[in-house]
């Protein structure tokens, strides 16, 4: 009998494969007197060694696949395996104590990681985790638990875990996954993000039992309706290889045409662009067929360092990725963080509630220069771009005036001194709070765009923290409250001549383009890999039709009422 | 022994990038290379003493160095020091 659990689906796609099970390792330290000290330290030695390979690898690895501020994380902790204090200490411990290697490289590290931790800063706290994780590296290879179990999947596997951090994804070889699927976690987590630019299908918050998982037993996760089926018998293999087989051939014959512009049966083009948060992002967004950057998330300049980037640190970074785009536009959000995030020397702090908190453009009467120097760093890296900025979490109408204050002066500034600024710039907001959705039409005098970013507002109108798994089945953007708010943003946006795009999500799912064309947006921003999908979908619509279907679909009552009749609709026109 | 006292102006102090940067440094040396700010001297070798030293910016440390190359190694660590670690004003 097979079982069928119903998660999300966080990238979408089909796999049909053995199930491998991701259990990090746990390694327990057992103290062995009177043990030779010369044979212990040649252990430790060849243990640093291996240790190193290790991080080289995965260095290596998350550069390849992630990419550069994550990798840097293994870099730091190389140095730590090379650092003569930490290996003395340790040594003389086996020498004094006459013990084996490992409880002496556990309390080297202990005493390297108490002293951190007495600092009493967030910074010196990470960098104590990260002594502990090199210090649990070292035991692993020590103990010879690094080898062979649950290192890699020797052979193509879906992958299932309670939950996947960072690190863990990275070290699996890109050939072998076909997908994961984990019990914690949103859509918006790590191991979904990394699903989506790895181009596989991932389920999220999934309530499956890790035990009752066979290794190596088939699983079939399907990324579209978010299913996990464990131990399918034939017939469901067989619905799901075909179903498999149909959406490669779908997304091949739609990847084929994906450089062609959007224009509906009517006439309409719609602007297909890529939400992006790299330079190596901006590169894959254009070979998908990005008309451009509808989000490029800035939080990444500002994570892992103990001080605010400098302008031409940030000038550098901006500027490789306004040189991918060409001449394509690409609109930034301005630096969107708050006390969810640790980043001591911003002035955040954990906070009970981050999201309602100290955020975002909030920030800016505090600490005014982190703003400003964005926006120096922009208007000088942008020069030859359609550059437009957007300011995230706008609650009141005096942020917006604000801030484009603080960016006309800057820009003036720049001016002065001779420093050439973009000629082609705009300013936006973010619609993400229900009050400015309130105030669309009186903001408009102040901005040329608006982006809705749907996980955001969903998030404010239903009251859900969409990172919290037993309540995320509630935030859908298809809540007849969500959709009427966007409605309201674009029709009072349009009365004031002002431009509508959507960043969230939303933009990516084939359900909701109809929708979101029939309710008159005018930009979709997405991951790259839905793409060519929604391009190939606007192809097939008329939006004169659309806008008949958004109609209908803002008198329904519920969730479920608004996706049926999606759904039907997608059924009808039979599309993706 | 040759030395040298130095004001870490780089606004991170001597953590993150700069603390590598200058650790890497130092090693590339084979005298024995010292860091003294207040009461704590340390191997200048060490991320992690050089990390747990604490100097932040505006700190003044000492940097002093024993060995065949000591002079060649409080030149190098002085110019970083006082390029900003390569990152200019």
């Amino acid at each position: 009998m097979s079982t069928v659990i119903k998660g999300i689906g966080a990238s979408p796609g089909i796999a049909i494969g053995p199930a491998w099970i991701y259990r990090p390792i746990k390694v327990e330290v057992r103290t062995i007197s009177n043990s030779d000290p010369i044979t212990e330290q040649l252990r430790l030695d060849s243990a640093l060694m291996e240790s190193k390979k290790q991080l080289e690898d995965l260095h290596i690895r998350t550069l390849a696949m992630v990419g550069e501020e994550e990798a840097a994380i293994f870099q730091a902790h190389a140095m730590v395996l090379e650092d003569p204090e930490f290996i003395d200490t340790v040594k003389k411990i086996i020498r004094e104590k006459r013990i084996n290697a490992e409880p002496a490289v556990q309390e080297g590290v202990e005493h390297y990681a108490n002293m951190l931790l007495a600092l009493e800063d967030e910074y010196f706290q990470a960098r104590a985790q990260d002594i502990q994780d090199v210090g649990r590296r070292i035991i692993q290879c020590l103990s010879g638990a690094g080898k062979g179990q649950n290192t890699n999947p020797p052979f193509p596997v879906v992958i299932a875990a309670e939950e996947l951090y960072p690190s863990d994804t990275v070290q699996f070889d890109k050939k072998v996954i076909l997908g994961f699927c984990t019990i914690k976690g949103g859509p918006t987590s790590h191991v979904a993000i990394m699903a989506r630019s790895l181009g596989v299908p991932a389920i999220v918050s999934a309530p499956f039992v890790l035990e009752e998982i066979e290794e190596e037993s088939i699983l079939i996760i399907n990324g579209g309706d978010g299913t996990v089926v464990i131990k399918p018998d034939e017939n469901e293999i067989r619905t799901a290889k075909k179903n498999q087989q149909d959406l490669e051939d779908k997304s091949a014959v739609q990847f084929a045409s994906t450089h062609e512009p959007a224009v509906t049966t009517d006439g309409v083009a719609v602007e297909i662009v890529a939400n992006i948060g790299s330079a190596d992002d901006a590169r894959i967004a254009v070979e998908y067929g990005a008309e451009g950057v509808g989000l490029l998330r800035t939080e990444f300049l500002y994570m892992d360092r103990t001080a605010l980037p400098t302008v031409d640190e940030q000038i550098k970074i901006y500027r490789e990725i306004f040189e991918a785009m060409g001449d394509r536009p690409v609109v930034v959000r301005t630096l969107d963080i708050g006390g969810d995030k640790s980043v001591p020397y911003l002035g955040l702090q954990k906070e009970d509630n981050p999201f309602l908190g100290w955020r975002a453009i909030r920030m800016v009467s505090e600490r005014p220069e982190v703003l400003e120097q964005q926006f120096s760093a922009l208007l000088q890296a942008g020069e030859k771009s359609d550059l437009r900025i957007m300011i995230p979490m706008i609650s009141n109408i005096d942020e917006v005036i604000n801030a484009r204050e603080m960016l006309e002066k800057v820009k003036e500034y720049l001016l002065r001194k001779g420093i050439p600024v973009p000629q082609k710039l705009q300013y936006g907001i973010m619609v993400e709070v229900p009050s400015a959705v309130m105030q669309v039409s009186e903001i408009s005098d102040y901005v040329d765009f608006f982006s809705i970013g749907t996980n955001d507002l969903t998030q404010y109108t239903v009251a859900v923290d969409r990172g919290n798994e037993r309540v995320a089945n509630l935030a859908s953007p298809f809540h007849p409250a969500v959709i009427r708010l966007i409605h309201k943003t674009i029709t009072d946006a349009h009365a004031k001549g002002k431009w509508v795009g959507l960043c969230g999500e939303m933009a990516g799912d084939p359900l909701a383009a109809p929708l979101l064309l029939g309710l008159g947006l005018d930009e979709f921003s997405m991951a790259h890999t839905s793409i060519p999908c929604i391009k190939y979908l606007m192809r097939m619509l008329d939006k004169s039709e659309c806008e008949k279907i958004a109609i209908e679909a803002l008198t329904l009552p519920s969730i479920a009422a608004v996706k049926n009749y999606m759904i039907e609709i997608n059924r009808k026109m039979d599309i993706c | 022994m040759p030395e040298v006292n130095l004001t870490v102006q780089h606004p991170s102090g001597l953590h993150a990038r700069p603390a590598s940067v200058f650790v890497k440094t130092a090693s590339q040396f084979k005298s024995n290379v010292r860091v003294v700010y207040g009461e704590k001297d340390i191997n200048a070798k060490s991320i992690l003493s050089v990390l747990t030293l604490g100097a932040n910016q505006g700190a003044n440390i000492t940097i002093k160095a024993e060995g065949e190359d000591s002079d060649q190694a409080i030149q190098a660590l002085t110019e970083l020091i006082e390029s900003n670690f390569g990152e200019g004003g």
